[in-house]
């Protein structure tokens, strides 16, 4: 059945009458989640009003290492079975995460000023972060310059497999190293640091964020799959036309003649 | 919701920022989708045509 799901045409076929759903429920998710971080979230008692900031910045975050993830899991689907949708998926993937990672980085960094006095410093976290975004870039960069897909999706496979090696580094390099970036207070032993009225609309915007990078990747696949039949079609009309306009004979065996 | 405060700027900022990232990223999706699927209509027609 998975197989059957996953083939390109079947994909076009059962995501088309989903999307418009996701989007929606996208779009209500997110005005719920905005009207608790404006209006039911109370203020921090340290960072005050600037914590705000955290219901947009959590919720980038967690989506720039949640594309990088599903990236490498599609990178072995490439390389492993070598299935056309993989390689989609992939690319399509690629400039959604390194949106969220950019918001992630910025967001941070105007939560960094009024908080720590400083825009940026070269912390493990935020080093890391900003490791992923210049590897999300670089893989984009490369997919523009390997003009044929199936050259190009092995070549990335392989480059976002060794890029995953940043994923575990992000997650752990608040408890390997010394760093300004405070550690885990959502997914840590013991449960959460958060009050629940705080924390749970802090959740609510995760999962809204999360079903709008779903619904933006089905999104951009079914584009992606798109784009690849109009290069067949393009390839094959190159090809009819330049059949048409070959002579008939060989020229070699037309001087023969004459 | 109350007063912002003095950290005003940098709360609208990063959302301001976000707001206009993720519209671009929905923006870019929908033209694409969209110029894609013209492509695919005017050679799907060119081939209709020959045939």
């Amino acid at each position: 059945m998975w197989t059957r799901l996953a083939h390109p045409g079947h994909f076009l076929r059962w995501t088309g009458p989903v999307m418009p759903w996701l989007a929606g429920l996208s779009a209500a998710l997110l005005a719920v989640g905005l009207y608790l971080t404006w209006f039911v979230v109370p203020p921090d008692y340290q960072q005050g009003e600037t914590v705000r900031i955290m219901y947009i910045h959590v919720p980038a975050a967690w989506l720039g290492v949640f594309f990088y993830g599903s990236m490498a899991l599609s990178a072995i689907g490439t390389l492993v079975w070598r299935h056309p949708l993989a390689d989609v998926a992939q690319r399509a993937a690629a400039p959604i995460g390194a949106a969220f990672t950019l918001i992630c980085l910025v967001t941070g960094s105007l939560w960094g000023k009024p908080m720590w006095g400083t825009y940026w410093v070269w912390d493990a976290r935020l080093t890391s972060m900003l490791v992923l975004f210049l590897i999300y870039c670089g893989i984009i960069a490369l997919w523009r310059t390997i003009e044929d897909p199936n050259r190009a999706a092995r070549a990335i496979a392989i480059l976002t497999l060794v890029g995953a090696v940043n994923l575990p580094i992000i997650k752990f390099s608040v408890n390997w190293w010394s760093t300004l970036h405070q550690p885990a207070s959502i997914m840590r032993m013991g449960g959460s640091s958060i009050d629940p009225s705080m924390l749970y609309p802090l959740i609510e915007m995760i999962l809204a964020f999360t079903l709008l990078g779903i619904t933006l990747h089905l999104y951009a696949m079914r584009t992606e799959i798109l784009r690849r039949r109009v290069r067949a079609l393009t390839i094959r009309e190159a090809e009819r036309l330049d059949a048409d306009l070959r002579p008939s004979r060989p020229i070699g065996h037309a001087i023969q003649g004459l | 919701m109350t007063s912002l405060g003095p950290h005003a700027s940098f709360i609208l900022g990063a959302y301001a920022f976000t707001a206009l990232v993720i519209g671009i990223l929905i923006w870019r999706s929908l033209s694409d989708h969209r110029a894609q699927k013209r492509a695919l209509a005017i050679l799907q027609g060119d081939a209709g045509e020959r045939a």
